[in-house]
């Protein structure tokens, strides 16, 4: 079981609020992730969750018991942190067994466990090595399974694919969602990366300055944005805003059309501007466009094949219901 | 450098680089030549390289010295003794101030090196009244807490940035782990910490044995080190290079060695962390 | 992270250290000071408490305190120089790719290991003796007088002695900034067509500045307390007395407690003013 509820959880740094009162249930079983640009206090939650930082006002329950000042150990709740945090002076088996030790199970089952973890997570050659002389990829499984031995009723991950390569990083995406997939299990997850956030969560929490800007499964948050932040904040390449006169003509303050529901026309389209930089994917090609009453550029996607280069004018026609409103606060219009 | 460099300029940097190195090297290479020649070869005109008679006279000579195998006592005692009673009071204070770092850590670690720099002249007379009230003159217990206050701040500084380095999110992780502070200091932290430990214990041996002014001047006999024996060869009669070289060698051999495998620390430890 | 508890032990871990600090360092200095303000000679049995500045006025206008303050600065400033310059140069050479450098290291690097009293006798006896040191087989050799190095040149034997024993600690310490100096650095600057000199001149060295001002700094808060050097060497004759030394012989050789702990306040304010650059370097880089 791991359900974990925030009710009105708040965090200062001396008089400095990082989290005003703050209210989220995450259910058993869920993949949620925490995501939002540095400094949004995503970690900050993270922590709290994790009794690694006292909450200054409000209440963690965790199964419908109150955690709110149970020690970290208490809360049975394993975590992976970003730098892995391994124990550079035990073995990788030891690594692994230590909550175990530290719980003080026999040593049959700790065993048992650790050939299992090991078996899952491709480790089984590597057990009596050092966490240095393992490559980034296996210290990430290292920190995985210690905290899976644990059999925890959530796990934490703190950013824990950013000191990865990018190659790594899409492989071990997978295999953390297979083992969600297989565990069944609690997963609470931060990172500020929106892919990372869409591919892997069922529920994404979208965080600036300690405040909750939109809770969802990520085709909610892309399909209705409740606001502009969140609205450029997910989906890759972003949403293109516009504002003034287009956007009043759609009764509101501002407009969103991501470059995926823009359409490349032959003529007579809706913007008329100029190809700037192109970036050729292969399968898609993304133009930004230049158009003169605009300040910012504008991104389209277009397939693979679209024989137009720098300079020259490009006709766009947008998918009429794909188009977001947003008021003069930067709330979503219905 | 990834860079190929020529054979030739390699040989050239080789023969310059030992040139100078046995260059520097050769006043120790001298006496511990001469620590195995007769007193008469010692001084023989012109100077003996290798061929001579090679003996162990001198060792004999000044191991039979009533003093030497007293004064090799209190070095060790002395340098033993003054590093660990200072790791004993240093390592709870950087342990704390490097892993609960408060406001005014910084300026505590900044005063307690200034204390380091205090010239011993601006203490001696005071230091000679306190160690003859408590009668401790000439006392190995007076040179032993005498060389822990001078060398603590290097030992609370060295163990300072030692800890320092030991990532908050292991401890974290250990915590998350079901480790309690006693499990966390027992498992975690020590075994992290005890290569600092280690270098810091062998730089502050070798600081402590190599001091030479209170030493000197608050010893006569009893619980004089090698320092002082030494300098009690300052005003010798008759022949006794040899001899003089044999009981250097002596003195300086354990700290040699040590002070080898210390090379890296020693940077470390003397600029404060200042040169990396 | 940090609670209260943790705070209030960890106080409870520094007591100690800052406790025996505090009263090493204040207890003797302010006897120390006290004494400087009397007139203080166990001797002559004379304990007059209160004398006011007597004590600095007739120390700082002895000719004994000029010359030993031109003393104490020719030498720390001539040692500081070898020391610096050799330095640079060994560290520079040392970093060049060669056969055995670990090895060369080891030999540049042991004098600093070197107990003062044992450099200075093997120095005095066996190098600069007149009659049996090498210095004067090697004069023999090349058909000149030997010569009594102690005696004629005492202070530059002084500084040879400890400029010998501190140039492998200036070298290490070069040495290892050197190498933390970016081979790209260089490789671009080659690229941009300096040569050798100038990239030693507008690469290196300024690289290499805070390395040697650490390194001026420490070296002078040890080398303003040359002791044993002097002890076992000349014992302060020959105008090789430092301040150090003055003040030395001012309080246990001719006991005159007050004249001495008013040299030695002096002592402790001179090395002050030098501990204060170094406490701004090192505080600068606790902040990083």
């Amino acid at each position: 079981m791991g359900r974990i509820t925030l009710d009105k959880v708040q965090k200062k740094f001396g008089e400095a609020e990082v989290i005003p009162p703050l209210d989220l249930t995450i259910e058993d079983g869920e993949f949620v992730v925490f995501v939002g640009p540095s400094g949004c206090g995503k970690s900050t939650l993270l922590r709290l969750i994790a009794g690694l930082e006292d909450v200054t006002n409000g209440e963690i329950r965790i199964d419908g018991n109150p955690a709110t000042n149970l020690p970290p150990a208490k809360r049975g709740l394993a975590m992976v942190f970003q730098s892995y945090a391994l124990y550079p002076h035990m073995s990788v088996r030891k690594n692994i067994a230590f909550p175990m030790k530290m719980a003080g199970m026999d040593q049959a089952e700790q065993d048992r466990r650790i050939t299992k973890a090991a078996e899952a997570l491709n480790l089984t050659d590597y057990l009596d090595r050092r966490p240095g002389q393992l490559s980034g990829g296996q210290r990430q499984r290292v920190a995985i399974g210690r905290a899976i031995v644990r059999e925890p009723a959530a796990f934490l991950f703190d950013e824990p694919l950013s000191n990865l390569d990018a190659a790594l990083r899409v492989g071990m995406r997978m295999e953390i969602s297979e083992l969600h997939a297989k565990l069944q299990t609690t997963m609470v997850y931060v990172t500020h990366d929106q892919v990372e956030a869409m591919t892997m969560a069922d529920k994404i929490v979208v965080l600036r300055a300690g405040h909750i800007e939109q809770v969802g499964s990520p085709l909610e948050l892309y399909h209705s944005p409740r606001n502009t932040f969140v609205a450029s904040f997910i989906g890759s390449p972003k949403m293109n805003l516009l504002t003034g006169d287009i956007a009043r003509s759609h009764d509101a303050t501002t407009i969103g059309i991501r470059p995926e529901h823009l359409d490349v026309v032959e003529r007579d389209g809706t913007f008329v501007g100029r190809v700037g930089v192109s970036e050729h994917l292969g399968s898609d090609t993304f133009f930004h466009v230049h158009i003169p009453q605009m300040e910012e550029p504008m991104t389209v996607r277009a397939g693979g094949e679209v024989g137009l280069r720098h300079g020259d004018t490009i006709h766009l026609h947008p998918q009429a219901d794909k188009i977001h409103r947003f008021d003069a606060q930067g709330l979503r219009v219905a | 450098m990834a860079r190929a460099i020529t054979t030739q300029k390699k040989i050239m940097w080789t023969v310059l680089s030992w040139g100078i190195g046995l260059l520097i090297f050769f006043p120790i290479m001298w006496t511990f030549l001469t620590s195995f020649k007769t007193e008469a070869t010692a001084i023989s005109d012109p100077p003996v390289w290798f061929f001579f008679d090679w003996t162990l006279e001198n060792y004999a000579a000044v191991l039979e010295r009533s003093n030497y195998p007293l004064a090799l006592t209190n070095s060790i005692v002395i340098a033993l003794g003054s590093t660990l009673l200072g790791i004993l009071i240093a390592v709870p204070a950087a342990w704390a101030m490097a892993f609960v770092p408060g406001k005014r850590t910084k300026d505590v670690l900044l005063w307690m090196l200034s204390t380091k720099m205090l010239p011993a002249v601006g203490v001696l007379y005071p230091l000679v009244l306190i160690a003859k009230y408590f009668d401790i003159m000439d006392s190995r217990i007076l040179l032993v807490m005498i060389l822990m206050l001078i060398n603590l701040p290097i030992i609370v500084w060295m163990l300072y940035t030692y800890f320092r380095e030991i990532p908050g999110e292991i401890l974290e992780a250990a915590r998350m782990d079901g480790a309690n502070l006693k499990n966390e200091i027992i498992y975690v932290l020590t075994p992290m910490a005890l290569p600092g430990i280690a270098s810091t214990i062998l730089l502050n041996i070798i600081l402590a044995w190599n001091e030479a002014f209170w030493t000197i001047i608050l010893t006569t006999v009893n619980a004089a080190p090698l320092t002082k024996f030494i300098a009690s060869f300052s005003a010798p009669e008759g022949l006794f290079y040899a001899k003089l070289s044999a009981a250097s060698i002596m003195a300086i051999a354990p700290i040699l060695i040590m002070g080898w495998f210390s090379q890296k620390q020693l940077v470390r430890g003397l600029t404060f962390g200042a040169v990396k | 992270m940090a609670t209260e508890h943790s705070r209030s032990s960890a106080r409870l871990m520094i007591a100690p250290a800052v406790f025996v600090l505090l009263v090493w360092m204040l207890v003797p200095l302010i006897m120390t000071l006290y004494f400087s303000f009397a007139d203080y000679r166990p001797l002559r049995a004379t304990f007059e408490t209160w004398i006011g500045f007597d004590n600095y006025a007739s120390f700082l206008t002895s000719s004994s305190f000029l010359s030993s303050i031109g003393t104490t600065l020719w030498m720390v400033g001539s040692i500081l120089m070898i020391t610096i310059v050799g330095g640079v140069l060994l560290a520079l050479l040392l970093d060049r790719p060669m056969f055995g450098q670990g090895i060369v290291r080891i030999l540049v690097i042991a004098p600093f290991f070197v107990m003062p009293t044992v450099s200075a006798l093997v120095w005095k006896n066996m190098f600069f003796n007149v009659d049996n040191g090498l210095f004067s087989y090697l004069f023999k050799f090349f058909g000149a007088q030997p010569f009594d190095f102690l005696s004629q040149l005492p202070l530059f034997s002084i500084v040879v002695i400890v400029a010998w024993q501190w140039l492998p600690f200036a070298t290490l310490i070069l040495l290892t900034a050197v190498q933390s100096l970016s081979s790209e650095q260089l490789e671009a600057a080659e690229m941009d067509g300096a040569p050798a000199l100038s990239r030693f001149w507008y690469i290196i060295l300024p690289h290499l500045s805070r390395a040697i001002t650490v390194v001026i700094l420490i070296q002078t808060i040890f080398l303003l307390s040359i002791f044993a050097e002097i002890f076992v060497t000349t014992n302060g004759a020959f105008g090789t007395r430092t301040l150090t030394y003055l003040v030395y012989q001012r309080v246990l050789e001719s006991q005159n407690i007050g004249l001495g702990s008013a040299g030695g306040i002096i002592a402790v304010i001179l090395a002050n003013i030098v501990a204060i650059f170094l406490m701004r370097i090192v505080g600068k880089n606790l902040d990083n």
